[in-house]
């Protein structure tokens, strides 16, 4: 069984740079660290493989610095790590990024089973791993809560979607993408950190993609027109009013209250 | 002499009522059955007689002179989340509630400190310094204890190892005496040798001293990043074994604390929280903070060669917020798990020099095997208080598991005392412990102790049966 896993980088905490004139997020700015959401993806493909044999291969694009990331995934188990890496990819929305991460499952020659993230903690879309599929051609399940079975054919998930619970079979190739808290997401381990160390990331460019087509990469492939992005107002802390006596106090939560417009 | 008691009156309640505001007093019935007990009611459930809810010191001292003028016992009661059977009114009268005194003043940058009520809640007193980028390191389970709480029981918890208890955080208190004064016991000064030092008799007295009312606590600058190591051994004694090893590195461990895998498993069971490690009969989780990615970048190669070069099966780094939080969940619920895993149990909270942990644990094992109780050691292996959980199954009877615990505890605390340790390690004496203490330490300690209690309090009005206990004297009406 062949699997792919794509993983993402994404800022740690929530200062996140946005770039004023394309709206698009500055990566170098912040600390990075992988998207959440990858990990369960990752910890799902690995446990498939430890009851049905195969390879894990996570795949990502972005900055070379990603290598930190995909490092870390082999001390989680993976096997092979690729990284898509080109200034020709850079400002890409969901539908660009899919592409790119398409052209890339093809250079690696397909896989049974793509796993993704449910979706990133930056963009919030959730939509490139359904996206992904199809450009591949290939079924999809997305929010996937559950693997119910899975053998050497097809995969069974449970996906939890709002009010109602699916149950759906997909046979290879297909992808799903998974929800946090399906599993626990193992630990890096000392042992593999040890015995990866050398081992290589590949970093492949626009010049090694199938589609020479540059209007489908980067900026000039994302139809996405970004108004304005800018990160949550960071949330407010206890406050203490002082006062010299209870109606002055009562006064100055009337003001902030009232200033509010709560009441 | 103080024995027995007053009963109180409709006149005592009104004049408690006069002191406060009748909208913070309830009496009888009127109380509300959690202030009968703490998180242990094995160690007894006992109605209060009034309840207040004061909100500054000067209702403290009134009520105090009042009770000792009367001779009216006073409970001092903070979140309740006590586990020794402390923060109940074993001889009826008044709990007094210093939950509403909560405020955490302004932290003081110069002195690095905070001043803080009793009540204030040890989760915001945590956040306030943060708030500020500075750290207040004494992280017992507990985090909705009282701070209040914390100082008068000298909490200890998790990070003991590298930063201490509560007691090394405390520069210097307000409390109110049994007879209503109000005094102060040392100031924010780092050192003082001004004759006895009663702060830290006060710390760790459970209430049976004085009543706090105010206390400063010392800070210290945030460490910037940490990471947690699980390593997996074959066993719990492989496990106890390699916490020596821990310490003897150049590298000061913030948490040094171990899980059987039977644990683990009654956590994932019973409330769904999975451990990231799959690995391992048991689990060594050591925990290190610091000042720089360099400083913990070393810190976690030599722990994990050092783990490896002693027999674990692997060395796992969680070196994220997310991934530690998934070590720390499990381990964080243990009680719970326990609790939903057994119809009852009892702990036993004693502490060993830490080269003992290991022989400890095994003949802890034995002890309650040989009494028939399932029993699960965990806990800080860092500061070797090794919490002995004693779970009941559903084929004992009361009787069984009374007479089983007691002669377990017994024993363990025999076995503590041949290994160098002591009784208790965080939780305290209390109610629940008092049984066993004097053929602990003694019976020229427990003069001591009397001594000291009656310097403090000669009506024994505050908090009484607890820590100490004073037995009636019929010809005399006098304790002794």
């Amino acid at each position: 069984m062949k699997i792919i896993v794509c993983m993402k980088q994404v800022p740690a905490g929530n200062q996140v740079d946005i770039d004023p004139e394309t709206g698009a997020m500055k990566r170098m700015s912040s600390e990075a660290r992988t998207n959440p959401y990858d990990l369960f993806a990752l910890e799902t493909a690995l446990a498939l493989r430890e009851r049905l044999g195969g390879t894990v291969t996570v795949l990502t694009m972005g900055p070379p610095q990603a290598e930190e990331m995909m490092r870390d995934a082999y001390t989680m188990g993976a096997d092979d790590a690729v990284i898509l890496s080109d200034r020709k990819f850079a400002g890409a929305d969901v539908l660009a990024t899919s592409y790119v991460l398409s052209q890339g499952v093809r250079l690696l020659g397909g896989a049974d089973l793509i796993i993704c993230g449910r979706q990133t903690t930056d963009g919030d879309t959730a939509q490139v791993g359904p996206a992904l599929a199809e450009h591949l051609g290939i079924p999809h399940a997305a929010w996937t809560a559950e693997i119910v079975k899975a053998d050497e054919s097809a995969i069974q998930v449970r996906q939890d979607l709002g009010s109602v619970s699916q149950v759906s079979e997909l046979p290879y190739p297909c992808l799903i993408t998974v929800d946090k808290d399906s599993c626990v997401p193992r630990l890096p381990s000392y042992l593999l950190m040890k015995a990866t160390k050398d081992r290589q990331v590949r970093v492949l460019s626009f010049a090694d993609m199938p589609d020479q087509d540059l209007s489908r990469y980067g900026l000039v492939g994302s139809p996405t027109n970004v108004e304005r992005m800018f990160a949550p107002p960071e949330k407010e802390r206890q406050v203490y009013l002082e006062g010299k006596d209870g109606a002055e106090k009562a006064e100055k939560l009337f003001d902030i209250l009232t200033g509010k417009k709560i009441i | 002499m103080a024995y027995p008691y007053k009963k109180m009156t409709r006149e005592d309640f009104d004049k408690i009522r006069s002191i406060t505001d009748p909208g913070r007093v309830w009496v009888g019935d009127e109380i509300a059955t959690e202030y009968y007990r703490d998180e242990m009611p094995e160690y007894g459930v006992f109605p209060p007689e009034l309840y207040v809810e004061v909100i500054n010191k000067e209702e403290v001292s009134a009520i105090m002179a009042y009770a000792y003028k009367e001779n009216i016992p006073v409970v001092c009661r903070g979140a309740g989340t006590g586990l020794a059977g402390g923060a109940t009114c074993k001889y009826g009268g008044i709990m007094l509630s210093v939950m509403r005194m909560n405020r955490i003043f302004p932290i003081d940058h110069k002195n690095q400190t905070v001043t803080v009520q009793p009540g204030a809640l040890l989760l915001d007193v945590q956040a306030a310094a943060a708030a500020e980028g500075l750290f207040y390191p004494v992280d017992p389970g507990e985090k909705t204890a009282s701070i209040g709480g914390n100082i008068i029981t000298n909490a200890g918890g998790m990070k003991a190892v590298r930063y201490g208890l509560t007691r090394d955080f405390v520069r210097c208190i307000e409390a109110v005496m049994p007879d209503g004064s109000i005094m102060n016991f040392s100031s924010n000064v780092v050192k003082n040798t001004t004759g006895y030092d009663i702060k830290d008799l006060i710390i760790g007295s459970e209430g049976t001293l004085c009543i706090l009312t105010e206390a400063t606590l010392k800070l210290l600058p945030a460490p910037t990043c940490s990471a947690t190591l699980v390593m997996p051994f074959g066993s719990l004694e492989e496990c106890a074994d390699m916490v020596p090893k821990v310490l003897e590195l150049p590298f000061v461990p913030t948490a040094i604390e171990f899980l059987e895998r039977e644990l683990i498993e009654i956590v994932e069971r019973n409330l769904n929280k999975l451990f990231p490690v799959k690995q391992g009969e048991a689990v060594l989780i050591v925990m290190y903070d610091a000042s720089s990615k360099q400083e913990l970048d070393s810190a976690v190669e030599a722990a994990s060669e050092a783990a490896l070069a002693n027999g674990a099966l692997d060395c796992f780094i969680a070196a994220t917020p997310e991934r530690a939080g998934t070590v720390w969940a499990v381990r964080g619920a243990i009680l719970e798990g326990m609790k939903a895993d057994s119809v009852a149990q009892e702990e036993c909270d004693v502490v060993v020099p830490r080269a003992r942990i290991a022989e400890y644990v095994k003949a802890a094992k034995k002890i309650a095997l040989s009494h028939g109780i399932r029993v699960e050691p965990c806990g800080h292996c860092g500061d070797g208080n090794i919490h002995t959980e004693m779970l009941r199954g559903p084929e004992m009877s009361d009787e069984e598991w009374k007479s089983a615990t007691h002669a377990s505890l017994k024993e363990l605390y025999a076995l503590s005392k041949e290994l160098g340790g002591q009784l208790s390690g965080e939780h305290g004496i209390g109610n629940g412990r008092l049984e066993f203490l004097e053929e602990f330490v003694g019976p020229r300690m427990i003069a001591l102790y009397k001594a000291i209690k009656l310097a403090f309090d000669d009506k024994l009005i505050l908090n009484p049966g607890k820590v100490i206990e004073f037995q009636q004297n019929k010809q005399e009406g006098n304790p002794v």
